[in-house]
């Protein structure tokens, strides 16, 4: 099976500071893949040197879209980035707070269209529809992720939990096969963690959108993940399954520190 | 409670006491000290320190009473969780109310040239070419969220393409409206292009600068502009060959910058409910996220520089035939200035309130005129009160949102 995405000797250097040092990554459709690692590790660099935040120093990134053929993403813009079909969310949520819940969704389909000025002006009948197919999407795809009740709101006015999951509807409705999230439990209430849990496993499974995600919250990620990766001081220092991980010294070396007993 | 209204009371007067004292000494180099250069002497004008007290001690009263009522409204319009809306606003947004007074705003704008003099026919088409200048650096100040300062290099740029053009090669208005709303559309491009990466402050200097340098360009290549002496004897626009005098040209122009007005105001509000104008306002909102979401930043960026100075162009042109004469004094930084200020007052992404700025902003110096010593003082003075007290400007800048509604499923 080829690989969704394939990072192969990813480094990216801050100055002196080696943030990243020669990663390589392997995600495969169809699966739920998460990043873990201590704090400070490399992990957002890590997904911002994928989405087009940073440009790598080194290494190369590919991507092969179900169906495709694999294509080289290296230091590709932002916007290209999503465009190809990997769309991500933030570790500090980064919704439209000043426009409403469909508008930020809305905002996601940008991409799949292409309506311009003159249209808009006009608002000749293409554009009309094309408006229309927007909204109608958009609300698809609040209705899915369950945000109908909010939809005229305020992107400021939804509660925490709920701008998290507006969060990853909009980057949905951008088409992606490949969804990044940026530690999507963050600050979230056990009953709010379950809940993005079944909607993770959902995206996966009905939405058929691989996922890839940064997460501290061990519980969930275990659950949740076909396959784990491990990163410390910007190196990948493990990789299986969650079992694997589970009982893997490297790891517990790295969250736990030297065992001083032995 | 009496006791409690007292020390409040004593509290306001020693604060009033305060202001007064400082204001007294800060003018006193001023107000006080004359030297008389004729019989070397000094005057001492012990009168208007007395003045400058009492009148600061009054206006102090006034502005504590002011700020005071504006901070309990406050409160009130967040109790009220933001249903609290203006009159101009419900005018506006209520078809019942907007369609009458929408009549009544056009009816006058028919009859206005043929009730007034000349003059003020030329005053009302001034304001309204401001007026058009606000919506369209609105789009880029407002909905963009970019501040620019050189907005007036692109109202140059349309009345030069025109100037030039009839010059060289005779070109008449009508053909030099649109070219001139190129050639501002691509010197907008050409800016934007080095600034796509600058944001806030930085952004705001080198427009600024960029203002500056189309002035300086414009006063120095004198092969080209013919320097400051300008390029005169452009003609006014005409109508099919009809020869005009001075009243009907100027009522003719009148009636050009209305239609003008309403084609802006048509656009600019279609524009703002479109996926152009959505990209635009999530590029305001968060930049990265906005292009995490597969917007293209530069594109957007132009498309905001490139629609703002369309209309710069247009005006500009307009300006030209106007005044029949250009140089480059008429478009010096305060012109820039002016034009933000339309677009702060009036309030930011509000249509409506850049057509009350720029009415208020343009035409009350001109009925000021008996007071053209104090008009910069009471302009600036104006302005302060307002940022003061009203920070969002004349009319808060209410977006038509999307609303999604199930059965009819449509906006």
């Amino acid at each position: 099976m080829n690989p969704i995405l394939e990072a192969r000797k990813l480094s990216m250097n801050f100055g002196g500071l080696r943030a990243l040092d020669r990663v390589d990554i392997v995600v495969l459709p169809g699966q739920i893949t998460a990043l873990i690692g201590p704090n400070g590790a490399g992990k957002t660099t890590f997904f911002n040197c994928i989405t087009g935040i940073y440009s790598p120093t080194e290494g190369d990134i590919f991507i092969t879209p179900p169906g495709g053929r694999q294509k080289r993403i290296t230091g590709f813009n932002i916007h290209r980035v999503t465009e190809s079909g990997v769309a991500r969310t933030f570790q500090n949520i980064r919704i439209f707070p000043d426009m409403t819940v469909l508008e930020n969704v809305m905002i996601g389909r940008h991409c799949r269209t292409n309506s311009g000025v003159l249209g808009a002006i006009i608002r000749d009948k293409g554009t009309m529809a094309e408006e229309k197919a927007i909204v109608a999407r958009s609300y698809e795809i609040l209705k899915k992720i369950g945000l109908t009740e909010h939809v005229n709101l305020l992107a400021r006015n939804l509660p925490y939990g709920a701008q998290r999951r507006l969060e990853i509807a909009r980057a949905l409705a951008t088409d992606p096969f490949l969804l990044l999230l940026d530690e999507p439990a963050a600050g979230m209430n056990p009953q709010e963690t379950k809940d993005l849990e079944a909607l993770i496993i959902s995206i996966r499974d009905e939405w058929e959108v691989s996922v890839f995600l940064i997460e501290h919250d061990m519980r969930l990620v275990m659950g949740l993940s076909d396959s784990v990766y491990v990163m410390d001081y910007g190196e990948m220092i493990a990789r299986g399954t969650p079992q694997e991980i589970r009982q893997n010294p490297e790891v517990i070396k790295a969250y736990l520190g030297e065992d001083v007993s032995a | 409670m009496s006791t409690l209204n007292n020390t409040k009371y004593i509290e306001g007067m020693k604060q009033s006491v305060v202001v007064s004292l400082w204001f007294m000494f800060l003018t006193f180099p001023i107000m006080v000290i004359r030297v008389n250069t004729i019989e070397n002497i000094i005057e001492w004008r012990w009168m208007n320190m007395i003045y400058v007290g009492a009148g600061s001690f009054i206006l102090s009263f006034i502005w504590r009473y002011l700020s005071g009522k504006d901070i309990s409204r406050r409160k009130e319009s967040i109790d009220a969780q933001g249903g609290h809306r203006s009159y101009l606003q419900r005018l506006v947004s209520e078809k019942r109310l907007s369609l009458p007074a929408l009549a009544i705003v056009f009816g006058i704008a028919i009859i206005f040239p043929f009730v007034s003099s000349t003059y003020q026919t030329n005053i009302m088409t001034t304001a309204l070419m401001y007026v058009v200048l606000g919506l369209g650096l609105n789009i880029v100040v407002g909905q963009a969220g970019l501040l620019n300062l050189g907005y007036v290099a692109f109202y140059a740029a349309g009345a030069y393409t025109y100037a030039l053009l009839h010059h060289h090669f005779g070109v008449g208005f009508w053909l030099a409206l649109p070219l001139g709303a190129l050639a501002a559309t691509i010197l907008g491009v050409l800016l934007a292009l080095p600034v796509l990466r600058l944001q806030g402050d930085y952004l705001a200097i080198v427009t600024l600068g960029f203002g500056e340098i189309t002035r300086l360009v414009l006063e120095n290549w004198n092969e080209f502009s013919f320097g400051p002496s300008g390029i005169s004897g452009i003609p006014r626009p005409g109508l099919f060959g009809m020869e005009m005098g001075m009243h009907d040209a100027t009522v003719y122009l009148y009636f050009l910058m209305i239609i003008l007005c309403i084609v802006t105001i048509f656009v600019v509000n279609r524009l703002q409910d479109s996926r152009i104008g959505r990209a635009l306002l999530a590029l305001r909102e968060d930049e990265i996220a906005c292009q995490a979401m597969g917007i293209d930043k530069t594109r957007v960026k132009l498309t905001a520089f490139a629609l703002g100075s369309t209309w710069a162009g247009l005006v500009g042109v307009i300006f030209a035939a106007k005044t029949t004469f250009v140089n480059p004094a008429s478009f010096t930084f305060l012109e820039s200035a002016m034009i933000l200020s339309i677009v702060v007052l009036g309030g930011t992404g509000s249509i409506i309130g850049i057509i009350i700025g720029a009415l208020l902003l343009i035409l009350l110096p001109e009925y000021l005129r008996a007071f053209s010593d104090y008009r910069m003082l009471l302009f600036g003075l104006i302005m302060v009160i307002m940022m003061t007290f009203r920070p969002q400007g004349i009319v808060t800048g209410v977006r038509k949102t999307y609303e999604f509604h199930r059965e009819e499923n449509k906006l």
